[in-house]
């Protein structure tokens, strides 16, 4: 995970390093896994997705001169009677930074080799993203039910419904996705394919618990993306 | 022997409390952004605030819960120099989106 040891070579720390690394004539990422440093690398495409999405919605809500509907009422929900403001949104928020804890958690027991701790944090995880998708499921349909749509809707501004579900749809479509593999995983590393170095599909590689880790990069990356989504959509 | 296996074993995985730390610190800083929009700050204030504990919940997550922070460089500049273009997108648009609106205001309503 850090410090990769080379027999024979003292790696070099910082930008030295760097240098020294990118210009070895060798792998440029010492000592990661090729698949952590193929997720990244999948993970900063993705990145660019989602800043097309945000930059477009900044865009749109900039430049139209009708007023853009207030998220504070659009959101609220009524707990008891009493409508609080982004009531179910901060419940997600915290419903995907708990299962992002647990995640990192499941991350490091796994190295750890303890399977059965990894296994139900890896399951804590699942269940925290099936929430997410579930309330998430409701918050789309209470709009629709609201009469939101892509091309127009009661508060204000006919773009907000568009950029709205696009944008919380693709991420719910990645959460989505994440709980899928979480499952995967979570029945992989119970039945033991991780500590046997059982194959996995379409591949020669043998299982290993860095595997957990690159299934944690792209699930962290979803509540990345949820922090910025909550800041500009949801706050701004 | 047994030793330092044990100590190959600490190098290679974190404490857990640095793990709890993060997490903690992630719940108190979402919180602190929800009581943005529940006091009902406006202008200035409210975007600095948002955007203030926005990175340092990204800050965070990238750095500890992805692991960034003991990455070796080599991997960490390819992953956060290219975020610069995003930067350069959104001035441009920025830029945009005014020009936009400005021509919006001007022609539909002055008429040009």
């Amino acid at each position: 995970m850090s410090d990769p040891k080379i027999e024979g070579f003292e790696l070099e720390k910082g930008f030295r390093g760097m240098a020294k690394d990118t210009g070895s004539d060798q792998t440029m990422f010492k000592g990661v896994h090729w698949g952590k440093a193929m997720m990244w690398i999948f993970l900063l495409s993705d990145t660019f997705v989602f800043s097309c999405f945000l930059i477009a919605y900044m865009k749109g809500r900039a430049s139209t001169p009708v007023e853009w509907p207030n998220p504070s009422e659009v959101f609220a929900l009524d707990a008891f009677g009493v409508p609080v403001p982004l009531l179910l949104i901060a419940l997600m928020t915290f419903v995907l930074i708990t299962s992002s804890g647990t995640m990192a958690l499941a991350v490091k027991y796994g190295y750890e080799r303890n399977r059965k701790m990894c296994g139900y944090l890896i399951l804590a995880t699942a269940l925290g993203g099936l929430t997410f998708v579930g309330m998430q499921a409701y918050e789309w349909s209470k709009l629709i039910h609201e009469g939101v749509r892509p091309w127009e809707n009661p508060f204000g501004a006919a773009q907000f419904g568009s950029f709205f579900f696009m944008i919380t749809g693709f991420h719910g479509t990645h959460v989505s996705i994440g709980v899928i593999f979480l499952f995967i995983y979570c029945y992989k590393v119970f039945a033991g394919h991780y500590d046997e170095g059982k194959r996995g599909w379409f591949t020669k590689m043998k299982g290993d618990y860095v595997e957990v880790e690159i299934l944690g990069l792209y699930w962290h990356f979803v509540d990345l993306v949820w922090v910025f989504i909550f800041a500009f959509f949801y706050l701004w | 022997m047994e030793e330092t296996k044990k100590k190959e074993d600490q190098s290679s995985t974190h404490k857990i409390g640095i793990y709890l730390w993060i997490w903690g610190l992630l719940f108190v800083l979402s919180f602190f952004s929800y009581l943005v929009d529940w006091y009902q700050f406006q202008g200035m204030l409210r975007w600095s605030l948002i955007l203030f504990f926005m990175f340092l919940k990204a800050g965070l997550i990238m750095a500890f819960f992805m692991h960034l922070y003991w990455e070796r460089y080599a991997l960490v500049n390819v992953l956060l120099w290219p975020m610069t273009a995003i930067v350069c997108f959104v001035a441009l648009m920025v830029a945009e989106g005014k020009y936009t609106l400005f021509s919006r205001l001007f022609y539909f309503f002055v008429g040009g």
